[in-house]
């Protein structure tokens, strides 16, 4: 019971990530009907995004103090961040502390930008294009991004830890008789991506302008005829659709040290996690993120490894083959939508 | 000649002569020349220009004629270069029988995936084929190199060993040959200032992919070429008229494998050492590169493709600020010093990103790639109306 509830949570973290992903995917390809291969670049550009706020914070000044002496007898140079200095040592380096939740608020903006851009410059000029021009000038996208990056972070991943408060262990089961202890950032990031998804279902559930987009995916011709810039809406949609990209990069990176082809390696299972959940199904695109990523957490265990050696690499690829095959609409895919 | 027409008889030859003066076009500048690390005539880059063309060839062969885009399609090289070097453990290094051997795996294994992959097409079909590559990829990776079960040999890569069977050993020939010749012999030719490089794998490499050429404008021109095309053009009207597409695709699906493993076995026989990373999604996605940039859909355009991606790989890699430095010295310091700072991104480690950029570039300004560049060019020079010849697919 202990190894089995551990399994589960040991899955929600990898699922919230490929939840929010695929969740952005479907957005985009429900409003804009493009198929996005550059969105797992998107994630990734969060996960930097929170390193470079990192790296922001950190910036310091450096003066000799003559009083203390470094190993080789030269005066030791003191480092103090520039946020120490302008709000007190003990703000500051809870500022520091707290970078990752903080650059939440700093990667909204920008994703927001960055999916903006993406769409007025790029993807626009592709509605009319094949679906294969489309996956090709978006991969080709997603080649330059991950490059760009890795020309100005270098390859190596790097560390960036979540705060104190949030670090340790934390036990679950002391109220149900069990013993389950598990990462507190890892419980976080559930809760954080389940308020995500919980914000974009209720954004475009209650109000005027979700309406307008939902009634934009059904049909966006009718919607376009009755006065209203459904174009618009829809550049809104897909850079909402980046900033949840780049929020799952943001706060995976304390589990995760980010890494510049972190993009790439998420893509493939978001796109599994999208097919499997149904083209152009949001509710079909969480579940199936959820559901995989407990699946591969349980492919993992020891068990399972010794059964068939592997099979936690390729669980989830031989899941969607089989959901292709036998149901193509996927889980909650409705009937007819890019069914062929 | 051979059954083509005039035109193709044309394209036909100009590969064959390219192909085998290679080693004197691919070399125009003098090796002690500060521009001789613009010569690609070492061989080998000239290995992997033919032996990327024929991967390039077939999967043109899929995409090109009937419009699916596989993403997966470096599963069949990647399996074909594993049969290979499991003949070279088991026989001998003769490359005949590792060729066959990963043709055949290779034509087997995308039957299997075709048959599965075909039944769904556009996007799902893409998907499907990259999920069974990083499927693939998995498995020869880290399930197939179990101690119990050592297929793969995993992350080190598979490779001949001295204590492997090798039931029809030849002494002294410890690298793979054919009939005694072996791959790796190079003759050099020294003319003047010139060193040229004539190496035994590369005219085995080029004589295949002539041969392979060679199939693949008869494929073309065959009736059942026809019928990719239509598959193409129009499949649902194809389907209402009765006529079942799928054996087509499925033979074009597996055809194309088949060429892919023949790379495959080519590059172990090359180097007789085969990785997973072969099998990599990103090398599937390099040929689907190679045949847009010279252009889907015509014969010698994959070639071209292949050639061209595999120069700047090499070339451009090559470059770093040091060399850079040396082009820029006769400048004056401010201006040699940005002009460096702003090329050492996109040369030397940064590659990548010219590649990623110049695909993006031809995706948007030239679907039709390279060929289709080449033919606007000609048009405009004749003057004639663009519009009359925009409407019909390049050739």
């Amino acid at each position: 019971m202990d190894a089995l509830l551990l399994q589960i949570l040991n899955g929600l973290d990898k699922g919230s990530a490929y939840a929010l992903i695929a969740l952005g995917l479907t957005l985009i390809f429900g409003t804009l009907g493009v198929v996005n291969f550059a969105h797992g670049a998107l994630f990734m550009i969060g996960a930097f995004c929170s390193v470079t706020l990192n790296k922001i914070l950190n910036l310091s000044t450096v003066t000799l103090d003559a009083t203390q002496k470094d190993f080789l007898g030269n005066p030791l140079k003191v480092k103090t961040p520039y946020v120490e200095s302008w709000f007190g040592e003990a703000a500051g380096q809870s500022i520091i502390d707290w970078s990752v939740p903080l650059a939440i608020i700093f990667a909204i903006p920008v994703m927001l930008a960055i999916g903006v851009i993406m769409e007025r410059g790029l993807i626009k000029h592709f509605y009319k294009r094949p679906h294969a021009d489309q996956i090709l000038v978006t991969f080709g996208l997603a080649i330059v991004l991950q490059e760009v990056v890795k020309a100005f972070f270098g390859a190596n991943p790097i560390q960036t830890p979540a705060p104190d408060a949030l670090d340790g262990v934390m036990d679950l089961g002391g109220a149900i008789g069990l013993q389950l202890s598990y990462p507190v950032w890892r419980i976080t990031y559930f809760f954080f991506a389940m308020a995500v998804i919980g914000g974009v279902f209720a954004f475009l559930r209650f109000t005027t302008f979700g309406m307008v987009v939902r009634a934009g995916m059904a049909d966006r011709e009718t919607v376009g005829l009755l006065g209203i810039n459904i174009d618009k809406k829809f550049t809104i949609m897909f850079g909402i659709a980046a900033a949840v990209a780049g929020l799952a990069g943001v706060m995976y990176t304390p589990i995760n040290p980010p890494n510049y082809h972190w993009g790439m390696d998420f893509l493939v299972l978001s796109f599994v996690v999208v097919v499997v959940g149904g083209m152009g199904s949001l509710p079909g695109a969480v579940l199936a993120g959820f559901l995989l990523g407990i699946l591969e957490s349980f492919a993992s265990t020891t068990w399972a490894t010794t059964t068939i050696p592997g099979i936690n690499q390729i669980i989830i690829y031989l899941v969607a083959i089989i959901i292709l095959l036998v149901r193509p609409r996927g889980l909650m895919g409705r009937a007819g939508v890019m069914e062929e | 000649m051979l059954n083509l027409n005039q035109r193709d008889t044309g394209t036909f030859l100009f590969v064959i002569i390219i192909t085998v003066l290679a080693p004197f076009v691919m070399n125009p500048f003098p090796t002690e020349s500060a521009m001789a690390q613009f010569n690609a005539g070492y061989p080998d880059l000239m290995q992997r220009f033919v032996i990327f063309g024929i991967f390039a060839i077939g999967f043109n062969i899929l995409f090109g004629l009937t419009g699916y885009l596989s993403f997966g399609h470096a599963a069949f090289l990647g399996v074909g270069s594993y049969a290979a070097v499991w003949m070279f453990k088991l026989l001998s290094y003769n490359i005949i029988p590792a060729l066959v051997l990963s043709v055949i795996i290779a034509g087997i294994f995308s039957l299997f995936i075709g048959f599965l992959c075909l039944r769904r097409s556009g996007i799902y079909f893409s998907i499907l084929t990259l999920a069974f590559a990083q499927m693939s990829f998995a498995i020869a990776y880290s399930v197939l190199s179990n101690p119990k079960f050592n297929l793969t040999n995993g992350e080190t890569g598979l490779q001949v060993y001295a204590d492997d069977i090798q039931l029809f050993k030849v002494e002294n020939l410890t690298t793979p040959h054919l009939f005694g010749v072996k791959m790796n012999s190079t003759y050099e030719l020294t003319l003047g200032a010139w060193d040229f490089q004539f190496n035994v794998g590369y005219y085995v490499s080029a004589v295949v992919m002539i041969l392979m050429f060679y199939v693949s404008i008869r494929i073309f021109r065959s009736p059942f070429g026809l019928m990719l095309r239509a598959v193409k053009t129009n499949q649902t009207r194809l389907n209402y008229t009765g006529l079942n597409t799928r054996p087509y695709t499925l033979a074009a699906f597996v055809i194309s494998g088949m060429y892919a493993g023949l790379a495959g076995g080519l590059l172990a026989s090359m180097d007789p050492l085969a990785g997973a990373e072969r099998m990599q999604w990103t090398a599937s996605g390099e040929v689907v590169l190679m045949t847009i940039l010279g252009g889907a859909g015509t014969l010698l355009g994959p070639v071209l493709g292949a050639g061209f991606i595999k120069y700047f790989e090499n070339i451009l890699s090559k470059i770093n600020d040091n060399v850079l430095h040396a082009w820029f010295q006769y400048l004056p310091e401010w201006l040699e010093n940005s002009l460096v700072w702003v090329l050492h991104w996109f040369t030397g480690k940064g590659w990548h990103l010219t590649l990623g950029l110049l695909f993006m570039i031809i995706v948007i300004f030239l679907p039709g790639g390279l060929m289709d560049g080449a033919n606007r060019i000609r048009e405009a020079i004749r003057g004639r109306k663009a519009k009359k010849n925009a409407k019909t697919p390049a050739e």
